[in-house]
């Protein structure tokens, strides 16, 4: 092979892995979303109510305890799991019981789940239960537009409930 | 991996290796560089990211702009290296698989290797979480996928109390503070992967971490060519109420974000983990018995250190000589890291077959194929050579095997590396020629430049033979008697055709001498 050729090939061979590099930097796009969808995205994290009642202590009790250690009030450590449930339009979407968090199962509870939903109006409802017994003492209904690619965010906190970030 | 399944993969290997041989010959050859070219492709992203890194903002609103200024404001030089950052980091994977792909099909993952490729391993989450990281920073739609797409991911794993996707739920997730610590990651982890690179090449001395000047030239003007011809733009600003619904995706890094959403987590876990798993204990699959290791001869070493300089994995040191009043150090063989190559024995100047002694021994030698035991294959060959062109073809067990080109007037010899094969005995060959018995000529041959199952082993006898490396060639011995042809496994056909023509040569060059 001459000089000439030698080069070429080189060129060639250069030309293929510029043309590679450039190419699967960006290409082919990736479609995550179809056109007329939207996203729905759940999430909390909540600590629920303790599966005990506290009791106080008696006299006695607290006179056996070191005295740093002497708190009228003795709650159990665990915490009731958490059941979150989600509509739209009507129609169960999420069912979920979630569990504390911890060796001791006293950390808060924790959800992220996303969800892909058509574009336009919906009706969004959510309940919440955290306590022992299981009834729902949380809940929330909105009715949102979501453009196509639009997120809205189906949030909890114990101190507002549901909130519909979109 | 199945014996079939790996020659075929090999034979597609060296085709496609010879393609480029072709254009690049083999010394410039990338295919035969590619851990260099990833070293390489290491330093053109250090360059060109601390020049980003010098004008990038850590904000949530900063970073996207400040990262666009450069692109745009700046396009003549911080666009460019932009584009270089990326490209370079690309082509690093690029390299980095295609090593990985090579090594395994030359099934270098077993025996005295294990360090190397065990060490490998980490890093390629290493790259991926550079690379990743990287994409974060300019926060953009990209940015924004890849961030909660990893997030996602990661929080399959039981390992965090609280999902860490929650961190870009909405945009007032956010602050500033999370680019002050990617910027952090983006530093440290490619420094943990340099470190990780550094130990990954310790058992192996000369490593080849700088490409030959003109591939690394080549390369470099290949991505500058492409960051001009088509830079590196950012994709819109990052928004997290809003879902990216076509995204630009670099697949060399992010291929895992849409793997995780057309299957699941966990089986996009199982893939990486089972991989990361199955390539750490490639090194544990069907180990090959191992081979004797080169035996230091205390009384005929002298410690002149031509062994320690030419092992190619580092297994031969100096020590204090075990024998007071002669020489002050003595070779030593750390067996864990020999390769049983036989280079060792290749450079003792005391591998001569002139030596009159009745048992040859060597300084350092190989038990399966001692010196003296060379020299006795060579005395019983030679005597047998007949013919007009008596030819000593003297290969390696790697390489295109001699026995195939076995003919009259031809003595094959293989050796475990042609670097096992001292100098003096081509001169020894030819000299028993010139009295008769011996040989006209000695061809030479053994893996390809570049391509040596031992790393060394050619280019040590290249050098030998040229003189530039002890032991060398002796001046007297006429060149056109020795000649080298390189053939690897399989080009045994390309063997016989550089044998025909060097014995025709012969000839014709006995013929003239009448």
């Amino acid at each position: 092979m001459n000089n000439t050729t030698r080069f070429l090939g080189q060129a060639v061979l250069y030309g293929l892995f510029a043309l590679a590099i450039g190419y699967f930097s960006t290409a082919p796009a990736y479609t995550h979303l179809a056109p007329g969808q939207a996203l729905l995205k759940l999430s909390f994290s909540h600590g629920a109510q303790r599966v005990g009642e506290c009791r106080d202590r008696s006299d006695e009790e607290l006179a056996k305890l070191s005295p740093n250690m002497r708190i009228r009030q003795d709650c159990p450590r665990e915490r009731a799991p958490v059941i979150v449930e989600l509509e739209l339009d009507g129609a169960r979407l999420y069912r979920e019981s979630l569990p504390p968090s911890g060796l001791s199962r006293d950390g808060p509870a924790s959800v992220y789940r996303r969800f892909v939903v058509p574009a336009g109006t919906h009706r969004l409802a959510a309940r919440l239960s955290d306590n022992a017994k299981g009834e729902f003492n949380y809940r929330g209904e909105k009715t949102v537009t979501l453009a196509p690619a639009q997120i809205v965010v189906v949030e909890f906190h114990a101190a507002s409930g549901f909130q519909f970030l979109h | 991996m199945d014996s079939n399944i790996r020659t075929q993969a090999l034979s597609a290997v060296r085709a496609v290796e010879a393609v480029f041989d072709r254009a690049f010959g083999a010394r410039d050859n990338p295919l035969r560089h590619l851990g260099a070219l990833g070293f390489y492709f290491f330093w053109v992203m250090a360059v060109s990211g601390i020049y980003l890194y010098a004008f990038y903002d850590t904000g949530v609103t900063d970073a996207y702009s400040s990262v666009e200024w450069l692109t745009h404001d700046q396009w003549y030089l911080g666009g460019v290296m932009r584009s270089l950052h990326r490209y370079a980091a690309d082509a690093f994977v690029l390299v980095m698989v295609l090593h990985l792909a090579k090594e395994t099909v030359n099934a270098r993952y077993r025996g005295f290797r294990w360090f190397s490729w065990l060490t490998g391993v980490p890093l390629l989450w290493l790259a991926y979480a550079s690379g990743i990281g990287g994409y974060w920073l300019v926060w953009d739609e990209v940015a924004q996928f890849s961030a909660t797409a990893t997030t996602e991911w990661l929080d399959w794993l039981p390992l965090f109390g609280e999902p860490l996707a929650r961190n870009f739920l909405t945009p007032a997730a956010v602050n500033d503070r999370f680019f002050s610590l990617l910027s952090f990651l983006h530093i440290g982890i490619p420094l943990l992967l340099l470190l990780a690179m550094w130990v990954h090449i310790q058992r192996v001395s000369l490593a080849d971490v700088a490409p030959p000047r003109r591939l690394g030239w080549g390369t470099l003007a290949a991505l500058a060519a492409v960051s001009v011809a088509k830079p590196v733009v950012s994709a819109a600003a990052a928004d997290l109420a809003t879902e990216p619904a076509q995204v630009a995706l670099d697949w060399f890094y992010l291929f895992v974000h849409p793997l995780m959403y057309q299957s699941s987590p966990a089986i996009t876990w199982g893939l990486a983990f089972g991989a990361t798993l199955l390539l750490a204990a490639a090194p544990l699959l069907r180990q090959p018995k191992p081979a004797p290791v080169a035996r230091v001869s205390p009384p005929d070493c002298n410690g002149c250190g031509r062994c320690v300089a030419d092992c190619p994995f580092s297994a031969v040191r100096l020590v204090p000589h075990s024998l007071k009043g002669t020489y002050k150090l003595q070779a030593q063989v750390d067996a864990a890291l020999c390769a049983s190559c036989g280079i060792c024995a290749g450079a003792c100047p005391s591998s001569t077959p002139f030596r009159s002694a009745g048992e040859l021994v060597s300084g350092i030698d190989m038990p399966q194929l001692p010196i003296d035991a060379l020299r006795r294959q060579f005395n019983a060959g030679l005597t047998q050579l007949s013919g007009p062109a008596r030819t000593v073809v003297i290969g390696c067990d790697c390489a295109a095997d001699v026995s195939r080109v076995a003919g009259t007037g031809v003595l094959e010899i293989s050796l475990p590396c042609i670097g096992n094969l001292p100098p003096t005995f081509i001169e020894y060959a030819l000299r028993r020629g010139r009295q008769g018995d011996g040989a006209d000529g000695v061809l030479i041959t053994g893996c390809r430049e570049g391509d040596c199952a031992y790393r060394f082993g050619n280019e040590w006898t290249e050098q030998r033979l040229a003189g530039e490396r002890e032991p060398h060639l002796r001046l007297h011995v006429p060149r056109h008697r020795a000649r080298i042809a390189w053939a690897n496994s399989g080009e045994e056909a390309d063997l016989a055709r550089s044998l025909a023509a060097f014995r025709a040569g012969l000839v014709q060059k006995t013929a003239a001498a009448l």
